[in-house]
């Protein structure tokens, strides 16, 4: 019992903060590894052409994002080497897309559901054919402001 | 009796906090070429005649060739064939009568690369981009991305882009 009456009258010792700021870098460094940047949950392959004439998309909250390439290695089991359109994290058919406008559309105040941009986010290599249909099907859903996603080119 | 806990590090928690959301967000600038589609009608559209003369017609093959008004050509001189055609500088009878009734008309096959489609229409819209801005130098004295709207509609009524797509053809392999 001597061993634990041995604390003298004060009672409570400071906790030391100095390892504070380390378990902190530890978090920061587990979060940047671990964070996974959106474009890399891409189901399918989309390199974007390059081109001259662009424009800006300002207002994100405005942007819904169409993808059409390849599946990704992964993926090409279940979904074919087909180019196939992926509408938010999962692969879709053409009669998905009014639903999907719809979804983004009720998101937003009513008076800017006019000023909705699509992004077509298209491979290089996919042919027009699904480019088509999908613009189509855009057409069909009243979605005429589109946007074809392009890098700016060097040359000229 | 202070049992409080030390609150001289929340400085660092937050720096650490900004630097984490520093790296998280990408800025990714969405760039791209932005295009106005036709309303959808159930009906074929109507049937209007055009003089041949103002119809700049471009036809892309599931091969990536160009056909411009019947004539194979490469896609370097697109823009300065675009750009002739609309203004008709030396009042050639096979090109347009006024920039006004200049038609411009792209039809590609369902095998046509995506990313020829988009430098074909990439040229178009350069050429309409650079006639617009001579126009507005013309007439304002300045580029016409830096004009007023009521100036931009004004060289947008001098210089309309007319440019109409067809249903693709469906001749190549997709």
């Amino acid at each position: 019992m001597a061993k634990f009456s041995k604390k003298r009258g004060k009672s409570n010792p400071a906790i030391s903060t100095a390892s504070l700021p380390d378990i902190i870098f530890m978090l920061l460094f587990f979060f940047m590894v671990v964070t996974v940047l959106r474009d890399a949950s891409l189901k399918v392959a989309v390199t974007t052409p390059s081109a001259t004439e662009l424009t800006k998309l300002e207002k994100k909250s405005l942007v819904n994002y169409l993808f059409i390439g390849k599946p990704t290695a992964e993926f090409q089991a279940v979904a074919g080497t087909k180019p196939r359109l992926q509408l938010g994290d999962k692969f879709a058919n053409l009669s998905d897309i009014p639903l999907f406008l719809e979804k983004h559309r009720v998101t937003l105040p009513e008076n800017q559901r006019g000023q909705v941009t699509s992004s077509l986010k298209v491979d290089k290599q996919v042919t027009m054919g699904i480019v088509s249909d999908v613009k189509t099907a855009l057409r069909k859903a009243g979605q005429l402001k589109v946007n074809y996603s392009a890098k700016k080119r060097a040359d000229l | 009796m202070s049992n409080e806990i030390n609150a001289g590090s929340m400085a660092d928690i937050a720096f650490l906090l900004l630097i984490f959301f520093l790296v998280t967000t990408t800025i990714a600038e969405d760039k791209g070429v932005l295009v106005r589609l036709p309303p959808w009608s159930e009906e074929p559209p109507p049937t209007l005649k055009f003089k041949t003369r103002n119809v700049y017609s471009i036809l892309v093959n599931a091969n990536n060739d160009l056909l411009v008004r019947g004539e194979p050509k490469e896609l370097a001189g697109l823009r300065e064939g675009v750009k002739e055609f609309i203004l008709n500088p030396n009042k050639r009878d096979d090109y347009s009568e006024t920039p006004n009734d200049a038609i411009v008309s792209l039809k590609n096959d369902r095998g046509t690369n995506y990313e020829t489609y988009l430098e074909v229409y990439n040229e178009v819209k350069a050429a309409y981009n650079e006639l617009r801005n001579e126009e507005s130098e013309r007439q304002f004295g300045k580029l016409y991305e830096f004009l007023e709207r009521d100036q931009k509609k004004k060289v947008n009524e001098a210089i309309p882009m007319k440019l109409s797509e067809a249903e693709p053809t469906s001749f190549g392999e997709e």
